[in-house]
């Protein structure tokens, strides 16, 4: 510490290197960025795939639903984006993102409806729920979620679409209630969304 | 700088840094540090060994790069430098596994954020890399970040067998198809004891091993080392 202590070993030196530390990563992120970006893209539109192939049978559409989307106001005006499968020009299923409120927070499904508003699957996209209770909703864990398929808003009539508790027909689990009446919840919710969005979901373009 | 390092590889006991990792000085085991992590992501045998890899190359990374500047940086903006290294090996190894990497990144990307809140890495940095040559620090750092696999796999391992009554589920995920032999079913589904992965039976899990460590140690006649960050 001799001298004019500015820039011998002054604040200015320590700034200067730190500066240049932050400048260097800097630059070597920007690039790794650049460089990984569009495999990052690619990848993320394979799951995206990959998670609608799942609600929406392959043999439904001849067009990609991946760039056929339609953006609407759902639920407290939040926007919904919808994935359109259409075979000759003509709606055949949707697909869009529900969220349940969980045990652990909010549970994000994929749910895929088709042109009358029936479900033909639902799946757990992510969700914190409590290991070996609330993940009971995966379908890798139990086949509880596949009991949507082939139901819709009059089927069970709009009052049943509730867990057992709550004086609805589907079963909870044993230990929680929370999470499934979410789920059930939420795929109530993306029905009556479909019933009052239909005319412009099905339209042909 | 070559000279430097030569001189002083001949003086290092790199069997001692390796011992010191694994086990004399393991980071949760003796240091507790890295907790966090180990509480959290120790659910399953597989969590806690992706957890403790992602760790392991993000700890060798940046000891090897602090140690290589360790004449740059100045003794006031150290602890800001190695939080911008630890972060930026993070991203990087982040960015880098989402774009090439990606199935092993679907199971490993949730840790990978987590590691800037690790208290290791910097602890290492501080007490170790800022201070020795390029290759002993690579070594800590690695064999630090090993020692901490082995640390979550075990306290995971115990959680999955008594709350889930498996080990190793989903191994074949994280390591690929060739590892599906390791994945365990020891008790019937629905029988574990739920509350070994829940948040609770983290703290008695690192507990208890923790307890059984210093009995084994005991029992070999070593002293003690409540080791913190600082004693190497």
């Amino acid at each position: 510490m001799s001298g004019p202590a500015i820039f011998a070993d002054g604040p200015l030196k320590h700034a200067a290197i730190l500066g240049s530390f932050c400048m260097g990563f800097g630059v070597v992120l920007a690039v790794t960025y650049i460089v990984t970006a569009d495999a990052i893209r690619q990848r993320s539109d394979d799951d995206k795939r990959a998670s609608l192939d799942q609600v929406i049978p392959a043999g439904l559409h001849d067009n990609n639903p991946l760039t056929d989307t339609l953006t609407l106001p759902g639920h407290e005006g939040k926007p919904v984006t919808v994935f359109r499968a259409t075979r000759d020009h003509k709606v055949t299923a949707l697909a869009y993102e529900i969220i349940g409120s969980g045990y652990a927070g909010e549970v994000r499904l994929m749910l895929g409806v088709d042109a009358e508003g029936t479900v033909l699957g639902v799946r757990p996209l992510a969700h914190k729920e409590t290991p070996g209770l609330g993940d009971k909703i995966e379908p890798a864990k139990t086949d509880w979620i596949s009991r949507f398929t082939g139901l819709s808003l009059g089927n069970p009539p709009v009052g049943k679409w509730k867990v057992k508790k709550d004086g609805g027909q589907f079963d909870q689990f044993s230990g929680a209630t929370i999470t499934p009446r979410g789920v059930v919840g939420a795929i109530r919710g993306g029905l009556e969304f479909f019933a009052a969005n239909k005319a412009r979901l099905v339209e042909t373009r | 700088m070559t000279a430097e390092v030569e001189s002083s590889e001949t003086k290092t006991d790199y069997k001692q840094i390796m011992k010191d990792g694994l086990w004399d000085n393991n980071s949760v085991f003796c240091m507790i540090l890295g907790m966090c992590p180990t509480m959290a992501m120790t659910t399953s045998a597989t969590n806690g060994l992706g957890m403790g890899l992602a760790t392991a190359v993000v700890m060798a990374a940046s000891s090897l790069l602090v140690a290589t500047f360790r004449n740059l940086i100045t003794q006031e903006v150290r602890i800001p430098v190695y939080i911008l290294i630890v972060a930026a090996m993070v991203t990087l190894v982040d960015l880098m596994m989402n774009a090439w990497m990606h199935e092993l990144y679907k199971v490993l990307g949730l840790f990978i954020p987590l590691i800037v809140s690790n208290c290791l890495p910097l602890a290492r940095l501080e007490a170790f890399a800022a201070k020795e040559p390029v290759l002993p620090s690579l070594v800590d750092g690695l064999f630090m970040g090993i020692g901490f696999t082995l640390a979550l796999t075990l306290i995971g391992a115990v959680r999955e067998i008594i709350g889930s009554g498996t080990l190793f589920a989903d191994a074949s995920l994280l390591l690929g198809p060739a590892f599906k032999v390791m994945e365990l079913r020891i008790m019937p589904a629905d029988t574990g004891i739920l509350m070994a992965v829940l948040p609770p039976g983290g703290f008695l899990a690192t507990g208890l091993l923790l307890a059984g460590k210093r009995i084994l140690d005991l029992r070999a006649g070593k002293a003690i080392s409540m080791g913190g960050a600082h004693s190497v």
